[in-house]
């Protein structure tokens, strides 16, 4: 059996994939990746898993471009530029307005 | 070359990286696969020479790093096959062929360790070669081996550590400690020469083509020189070699290394080939039982 292991390197962190073993059963497995990334404290905690029971996804497609629910959807930048400038202007305006 | 296997090349010569369930063309996965279960099968072998010396360790606390540096290769190994075996090519083969004499394995475990001086120069230069391969490795477009590779040149920047230590003691010893590493290096120096390999140009080079390395063999080897010659002449030591010197443009200069002993060494006839292989086998014979228990309690 492949196990997958994964690392966690200081408490608070998330959990890394360091690798993989093969070993007859979990209690070998164990055994194994205590000393493949345990045996030097190097490690907070692992987790080891039967690759088998991963469930592996790939493939996000994204057919409608919805860059509305991401950062990057958000360009922001031209217009603030033109709302400053049109700021800028009015505030120019309604002073010449304020003038008697 | 079909348009797949052309947009393949593309991707991981652009950088891109490959994972176990990517498609891949056959010849990647074949070379991949090649140069992966030799590096598995030289860290395997590579244990062999410093075991040797597990219990002619000086002191106990070197018999106990030694032990922990033959741990951490063997270590390296397991990791290293489970890529292989994930490629396709399961790990009882790749041992199998390995003692059959079929596969290959680094042309520096085929030589004799004669003195404590030769387990320094091991640790510390040999490990020194190997870990400028395995750093430039860590671009590897194979991704899960480049992952791995991280924590193989974790644990060898201390192997070399340990390596620079033994000599260090060495050489502020009495003079025929001295005498000891200069002979070893003197020994080893020609095989740390072809390490490397042949100064075959990157763009040649098929391993290169398929970003399996990113580093050119001669480019390696003046990385090494540039690192590590200044640190053997500061020691007072001598390398064996009239013809090394630094440009001035910075390149080292030495004398053309025996290619034809490289080659007849890795072809399975190097001094200690055939008895290291035979202690391998040996232990895989001797062992099958272990793991025939083991997996069948586990079934």
């Amino acid at each position: 059996m492949v196990f997958e292991v994964f690392r966690q390197e200081r408490k608070g962190q998330p959990f890394q994939h360091a690798g993989a073993l093969a070993a007859p059963n979990a209690e070998f497995a164990e055994a194994w990746a205590r000393e493949q990334y345990g045996r030097r404290q190097e490690s907070e905690a692992l987790w080891v898993v039967p690759r088998d029971e991963i469930r592996a996804v790939h493939d996000f497609p994204d057919e409608l471009h919805k860059t509305y629910h991401r950062v990057d959807g958000y360009s922001l930048k031209a217009k603030l530029k033109e709302a400053r400038q049109r700021a800028e202007s009015a505030g120019a305006l309604s002073a010449r307005a304020d003038l008697p | 070359m079909d348009a797949r296997t052309q947009e393949f090349v593309e991707e991981v010569q652009g950088g891109g990286h490959v994972e176990t369930s990517d498609w891949m063309p056959e010849e990647y996965r074949a070379k991949l696969i090649k140069f992966i279960e030799m590096h598995g099968n030289s860290e395997l072998m590579g244990v062999l020479p410093e075991r040797e010396w597990i219990l002619r360790a000086p002191t106990l606390q070197r018999k106990l790093a030694l032990t922990a540096k033959v741990q951490d290769e063997v270590g390296h190994a397991q990791l290293i096959y489970r890529v292989v075996e994930d490629l396709g090519k399961p790990r009882a083969q790749s041992l199998q062929d390995l003692v059959d004499g079929k596969a290959k394995f680094h042309n520096v475990f085929h030589y004799p360790t004669k003195t404590w001086g030769d387990v320094g120069v091991i640790a510390w230069l040999v490990d020194a070669a190997a870990i400028i391969s395995q750093k430039a490795l860590l671009k590897c477009s194979y991704a899960p081996y480049a992952r791995i590779m991280k924590k193989i040149c974790w644990e060898e920047s201390f192997h070399i550590l340990h390596g620079r230590d033994v000599i260090l003691t060495m050489m502020n010893g009495t003079d025929e400690q001295r005498e000891l590493v200069q002979e070893a290096l003197t020994r080893w120096w020609g095989p740390l020469m072809t390490f490397h390999g042949t100064a075959i140009p990157a763009d040649e080079d098929p391993m290169v083509f398929w970003r399996i390395k990113s580093q050119g063999n001669e480019e390696a080897r003046q990385q090494f020189l540039d690192g590590y010659v200044p640190q053997i002449w500061e020691l007072g030591l001598t390398v064996p070699d009239p013809k090394l010197r630094k440009r001035d443009d910075g390149v080292w200069e030495y004398s053309e290394p025996d290619w034809d002993e490289l080659k007849r060494v890795v072809t399975g006839n190097g001094p200690k080939t055939a008895e290291r292989l035979d202690l391998r086998r040996r232990f895989l014979e001797q062992e099958a039982w272990v793991r025939d228990v083991v997996l069948a309690d586990a079934a």
